[in-house]
């Protein structure tokens, strides 16, 4: 495989496969080492690649390396326990309150965001961060689009409660 | 569309997956009804605070260069692995090449890159009969017509089964060059699917069970029996390709 076409293929998507490393991974250093071996690994896998949405495909190398990276380096990550049944939350959370959240800064938002669960957090950055769709986002974590849509809706859910009530309580001081 | 009905499709909405009539739909109930307007407005601000330009990481400019130097660090030997084993460069020094590496890399390993020589050199062989249209030298679905063309052009006779009735026809045979040998390239069709099966004598007297190699979108499969190797490539998938190889083998067992 020539070097060249894997440069027009993947390097364009470089920003939005390091967007994905450094919000999975959470650390600067650790997203640049990430996205490093991801296109390694895709190099050696260009094989399998088809022609369309390169940058699905790469994203979807780049959050397997990331998963792979975790498991070696911070396990607890991937076992901390949460149960989809006990975080649910999503009923009616949403109040009037929320639109506070309209305030709510940068470094609040980035912070309720790496708070988030880890699956959660992948398909909000997915989603709302790149534009992918249900399917492309179920595609690249290699999940159930029904399963895509309930974890945005819990992910959304808690990111409303962290926003709404540290904005109300930034208002109210 | 009813409140809960509303509530359930909001994120779809926002996030454009839905129909355009259920689109409409929303938009009507959430004019009308003031708690669905406040879960719709604040999932709105929830989406445009996400999409504030501060919370998208771009790549450090050093990372591309890092990229690039990993991936040419990685590329280039395995370049220079595949130029080496091109056919061409093969005729060229292989000969001295691969006793080298046979005598480095073990047993194991020489068995594994010479089948993986072969079956490139099968799936290109594949692909040249496609793209040549030159699929048969002869052209009959009849086994009696097909195996006797090959006698006096070949210094064996290779096996010519029918599987019409099993849905896969024979289309013809033709011949074909594979391990520096000139070999009976059988062709079959299956639906829309072309599938050939390479025939030669095999140099051992091991027989080989199936084994499987996906290369460039076609996959391939190598069973070694009676003292001849059969190698069937197409673009069919696995199961039903082992299915024609497995139909392969009984009928030609027997005859």
């Amino acid at each position: 495989m020539p070097a060249g076409l894997f440069d027009e293929v993947v390097l364009p998507h470089l920003d939005a496969a390091y967007n994905l490393a450094r919000w999975l991974t959470r650390s600067d250093a650790d997203a640049d080492d990430v996205v490093q071996e991801a296109c390694v690994r895709a190099l050696r896998f260009f094989g399998g690649y088809r022609g369309n949405n390169a940058r699905g495909w790469l994203l979807a190398i780049v959050r397997n390396s990331c998963y792979d990276f975790l498991r070696r380096h911070r396990p607890q990550e991937l076992t901390d326990a949460f149960d989809e049944e006990i975080h649910t939350a999503v009923e009616d959370t949403q109040t009037p309150e929320a639109l506070l959240l309209r305030r709510a800064d940068r470094a609040m938002v980035r912070q309720a965001l790496e708070t988030l669960p880890l699956a959660w957090r992948e398909v909000i950055i997915l989603r709302e961060l790149e534009g992918l769709s249900y399917k492309q986002i179920a595609d690249v974590a290699g999940i159930k689009i029904g399963t895509v849509m309930s974890r945005l809706a819990r992910a959304r859910a808690r990111l409303q409660q962290l926003l709404g009530s540290d904005a109300t309580r930034e208002v109210a001081q | 569309m009813n409140c809960s009905e509303v509530r359930s499709l909001v994120h779809a909405h926002l996030d454009g997956e839905l129909d355009l009539v259920r689109q409409v739909e929303i938009d009507d109930h959430v004019r009308q009804c003031e708690a669905c307007q406040a879960i719709y407005e604040s999932q709105r601000a929830l989406s445009s605070a996400l999409k504030t330009d501060g919370l998208y990481f771009t790549a450090p400019a050093s990372l591309q260069r890092k990229v690039r130097a990993a991936v040419r660090a990685t590329a280039e030997p395995s370049q220079w692995w595949s130029r080496a084993f091109s056919p061409q460069r093969l005729a060229l020094a292989g000969a001295a090449a691969i006793v080298i590496i046979a005598a480095i890399a073990g047993p194991i390993v020489s068995r594994r890159s010479h089948d993986d020589q072969i079956a490139q050199e099968v799936v290109s062989a594949h692909i040249r009969s496609l793209m040549a249209s030159h699929l048969t030298d002869v052209l009959s679905s009849d086994q009696h017509t097909v195996k006797p063309w090959f006698a006096g052009k070949l210094d064996f006779s290779p096996p010519v089964v029918d599987l019409k009735d099993q849905g896969f026809p024979l289309v013809g045979g033709r011949l074909d060059y594979v391990e520096n040998r000139p070999i009976a390239a059988l062709s079959y069709r299956s639906g829309q699917h072309v599938i050939n099966l390479f025939v030669w004598p095999s140099t051992s007297s091991a027989d080989a069970g199936e084994s499987f190699v996906g290369r460039q979108g076609y996959n391939a499969l190598s069973w070694t029996r009676d003292h001849t190797n059969f190698w069937a490539v197409s673009d069919l998938n696995v199961t039903e390709l082992r299915q024609f190889a497995q139909l392969v083998r009984d009928r030609s067992g027997g005859g």
